[in-house]
């Protein structure tokens, strides 16, 4: 495929804080249809690049998403284009969960949530059934519990219906079950069309549901391909200096972090 | 929809009307009240332009610039507490945060000191708006114009600061005992003896700025979710602090220009109207404007029925009523403050 075709085009990205190198020479092209687990050790730079392929870092190189450059693309028109979930799922009003998803509708110019539309309404209460939120629509996010919210900041991404979606560490602190399920609506969001990418420490689910898992270690991207091929026992040692079990269970990839050396 | 979803709906469309009405009976209170008693119908003459001469005098001369300055100087107020809480995500944001009203008052008090106006003059108002134009651009010269949050408040709270010395050395070096007293009257905020003139040099910085804040809502909304989520939503955040910041110290120093300083209604008023809108930074912002007016208004008519030796001022009423009235809250919500913004 020729590199314009890809959906997110990156071409010697890097980032520096205060005249340090974060990220280095990042070059990958990715498509349409993919959920791309973005992993790698504490530091390594996985929440800078995604927020630089966001938009919201400035970066040296080039960014294009759908061959358009990144940086001449104006706020709202990015912000329909990529959906950016940050990491901790922070809510400083007591807003009802609806209200938070309805922020999604904000870059295609809904400004009050309580004068929505029918196409936007119906586009929100299809992303709070997708993560299984509608039943707790009604109510403050901050009565929710972890779990809960999680998957209300999910359908908010989701509301946005851009082409591309960036999670950081969308599973973090939360429990198997909500892991399982948070992951399972991000395969989904990618089946349907979308670009996803997640940054993640859980190995064994970026083993299982991702389509592509991209590794980077002190600010370069060293690895990247399918889950099978990239996560080897060998990988792990170099890069996180953990030996791991590496095996297969139900014809999917099974991956411990098993001891460190 | 459930009926408990329809109440709530309509308690919040009849909210904004319900709170206009108030305000326009308390602007009514307002210019019947005062030495001289005035029916509804001495007061819809004299408006017209008929009736008694001296009535005519009273309202449209004496009352009628009062009340308009306690209607647009409560609800800027009001609203400029929204929006700095709207933008620092913080129910304890209050409009001064930034220096803006202070310096305009330290500005108006030199004046006073050097002996160019007097508190009532209109070069005075004139030096407190510049006064508050010189706290943004020292604001930004020192935080820079992609400053964070923090770097803002720790130079706001210099500004603030410095503002408050000079005031104090403005009153130290005073010519007099007499305008030492002046400047300490003035800065007690009151509405007392103003005339259409100050309404004049007010509400040119008045509307304006209400109308800056006012467009930011949805902005507002989004920074709900941090700065982080708000800029992929297409917010500029850098951009929108400075114009928060800009349109506060605007209306805020073209307030303290004519009034002194009138404390607690910015911070008060959007705490009083949040839970009847969802708790919602945009929702909160009209209500938040009808209550600083409302607040004010009545504060107004208070310290002239209140039966006092000397004339109470009423930026003192507001906070010998408001301070308590705030601790009640923060008492009330201790749970839902917790909570809320951890």
């Amino acid at each position: 495929m020729s590199d314009a075709a890809h959906l997110l085009l990156a071409e010697g990205v890097g980032v520096a804080y205060g005249g340090c190198p974060v990220v280095t020479d990042a070059a990958f092209g990715l498509d349409a249809g993919r959920l791309v687990a973005l992993v790698g050790p504490n530091g390594a730079g996985k929440t800078t690049l995604l927020r630089a392929l966001g938009g919201l870092t400035p970066s040296t190189g080039r960014i294009t998403v759908a061959g358009t450059d990144l940086l001449k693309l104006p706020p709202r028109e990015r912000a329909r284009r990529i959906a950016f979930l940050p990491q901790g799922h922070v809510v400083h009003w007591p807003l009802t969960a609806r209200d938070v998803v309805a922020l999604g509708r904000y870059p295609h110019g809904l400004a009050d949530p309580s004068r929505m539309g029918a196409r936007d309404a119906a586009i929100v209460d299809a992303a709070l059934a997708r993560t299984d939120a509608s039943a707790f629509a009604g109510r403050q996010v901050t009565t929710l519990s972890g779990g809960e919210r999680a998957r209300v900041m999910l359908a908010r991404v989701l509301a946005v219906e851009a082409p591309i979606l960036l999670a950081d560490e969308p599973t973090a602190a939360l429990d198997p079950r909500h892991q399982i399920g948070i992951m399972a609506a991000l395969r989904e969001e990618a089946r349907r069309g979308a670009l996803v990418i997640a940054v993640t420490h859980d190995l064994g689910l970026a083993a299982r549901m991702a389509d592509e898992v991209m590794v980077i270690d002190r600010g370069r991207i060293v690895a990247r391909g399918a889950p099978r091929t990239v996560l080897t026992p060998q990988l792990m040692r170099e890069v996180y200096g953990v030996d791991a079990l590496v095996t297969e269970h139900a014809g999917e990839p099974v991956i411990v972090p098993w001891t460190a050396p | 929809m459930s009926d408990a979803a329809t109440m709530t709906g309509l308690a919040r469309r009849g909210l904004v009307p319900g709170l206009a009405l108030l305000v326009a009976i308390l602007a009514m209170a307002s210019l019947a009240a005062g030495p001289v008693r005035l029916s509804p119908s001495d007061i819809v003459a004299a408006l017209l332009g008929r009736g008694d001469e001296a009535i005519r005098t009273i309202v449209t001369e004496i009352r009628l610039p009062r009340a308009i300055l306690a209607v647009a100087i409560g609800g800027i107020l009001g609203l400029s507490g929204a929006a700095m809480q709207g933008l620092l995500r913080n129910p304890l944001a209050a409009p001064s945060l930034f220096g803006a009203p202070q310096s305009a008052a330290f500005a108006a008090v030199a004046t006073i000191s050097l002996g160019l106006n007097d508190a009532l003059s209109w070069g005075l108002p004139v030096a407190a708006i510049a006064g508050a134009f010189l706290s943004v651009f020292v604001l930004v010269a020192v935080a820079g114009r992609n400053a964070s949050l923090l770097l803002l408040i720790l130079s706001g709270l210099a500004i603030s600061s410095l503002a408050g010395a000079g005031t104090a050395l403005a009153m130290n070096l005073a010519p007099n005992p007499f305008a030492a007293l002046e400047i300490a009257f003035w800065l007690l905020g009151s509405l007392e003896d103003r005339s259409m003139r100050h309404v004049a040099l007010a509400l040119p910085f008045i509307i304006p700025a209400a109308l800056i804040l006012y467009l930011q809502r949805g902005a507002f909304r989004a920074l709900a979710l941090g700065e982080e989520a708000a800029a992929s939503l297409g917010v500029g955040v850098a951009r929108l602090r400075l114009v928060v910041i800009t349109g506060v110290a605007l209306g805020v120093g073209a307030a303290v220009s004519v009034a002194g300083t009138i404390a607690f209604i910015g911070l008060v008023a959007p705490h009083l109207m949040r839970p009847l809108v969802g708790y919602d930074p945009a929702r909160v912002l009209v209500p938040s404007a009808l209550t600083g007016a409302a607040l004010l208004l009545a504060a107004d008519i208070a310290v002239r029925i209140i039966p006092a030796t000397t004339n109470i001022k009423v930026g003192v009423l507001t906070a010998i009523i408001g301070v308590p009235f705030f601790l009640w809250l923060i008492v009330r919500e201790r749970r839902s403050l917790a909570g809320g913004v951890a």
